[in-house]
């Protein structure tokens, strides 16, 4: 098992290439999922009556 | 009655579709993953020059050629909603953008990880490196370029026909380790000529593509949910979304 983790010494290149990748994958997902709820929450509050009634007076 | 052709290039008809679609691609970039790293790490034999240090292709190679095709797509988008006008076709294309930047960053610092043992140096300013680099920065000026401009139409214009410009960078990056001498060697993996390594490496390098592949659909999907939802709010269909009602 050392062994695999060792990767024949080149352990800090693989890991950390495999490392790094799998750290871009998560810190995506977790925007895209955060940057979603977000647009979700946002659509909640932006009704067409609310957008009629703030733009009343500007148009 | 013709099928017509533009009723999925509405947000409002395609919204549910990328809904339904997530769970799907999610699922199989996952199972993909498992499988290509199962192979690549674990049944894969040592290489007989590079030493357990070639492993790093299996991410690499599928990264370069994702961050490349990302690219093809986007632009291939952005050019339909320039002719046709349609906005779901730009908001595909802006969509694509980040994931495509994810990609071209991992080709980046995977190819360097792999370059410092096999070749001796993180980074050489050879045309293979130095154009990818370029492709980064093609994705991050496309993201700033729509970041700074506020009218979202006008914004589709401009970044569509930044993308479409950017195309001539493709070519360079594929054909430049046979135009030019880089460090950065030649393809392994060709349609005509038979592949030049051992089939189960092969193996686990396919399976990854399609692993980067079923991920890049997912995510730019609802990476699009979130753009429509932001673009449209405020119209009555959004509105009426079942998700939205709690």
């Amino acid at each position: 098992m050392s062994e695999f983790f060792a990767m024949g010494g080149y352990a800090f290149y693989v890991w950390g290439a495999y490392g790094a990748s799998a750290l871009l994958i998560v810190v995506e997902v977790l925007a895209v999922r955060a940057r979603l709820r977000r647009a979700q929450m946002t659509a909640r509050i932006v009704t067409p009556d609310a957008l009629s009634a703030a733009t009343q007076g500007y148009l | 009655m013709m099928f017509n052709w533009f009723r999925f290039s509405s947000p409002a008809t395609f919204y549910p579709v990328a809904s339904a679609m997530v769970p799907w691609f999610a699922t199989s970039a996952a199972v993909f993953t498992a499988i290509g790293l199962y192979i690549g790490l674990g049944v894969a034999p040592t290489d007989a020059q590079q030493g357990d240090a070639y492993r790093i292709i299996f991410i690499h190679v599928p990264a370069a050629w994702m961050s490349m095709f990302i690219y093809l797509v986007m632009a291939g988008w952005s050019a339909l909603g320039l002719a046709f006008n349609t906005r779901l076709s730009s908001m595909m294309a802006q969509a694509l953008a980040p994931t495509g930047a994810v990609m071209t960053v991992i080709a980046l610092v995977t190819g360097a990880l792999w370059g410092r043992p096999t070749w001796g140096t993180y980074w050489a300013w050879d045309a293979r490196m130095t154009s990818e680099l370029v492709l980064l920065f093609l994705y991050l000026g496309i993201i700033a370029l729509r970041q700074s401009i506020d009218d979202s139409r006008r914004a589709d214009r401009a970044c569509g026909l930044l993308a479409i410009v950017g195309i001539v960078n493709l070519p360079i990056i594929y054909f430049s380790v046979v135009w030019w001498n880089t460090l950065h060697q030649g393809a392994t993996i060709s349609l005509t000529v038979a592949p030049k390594m051992a089939a189960i490496m092969l193996t686990s390098m396919v399976v990854m593509t399609f692993a980067a592949w079923f991920y890049t659909v997912a995510v730019s999907l609802v990476r699009l949910r979130a753009i429509i939802l932001e673009r449209e709010c405020g119209t009555s269909w959004v509105t009426a979304l079942p998700e939205l009602r709690t």
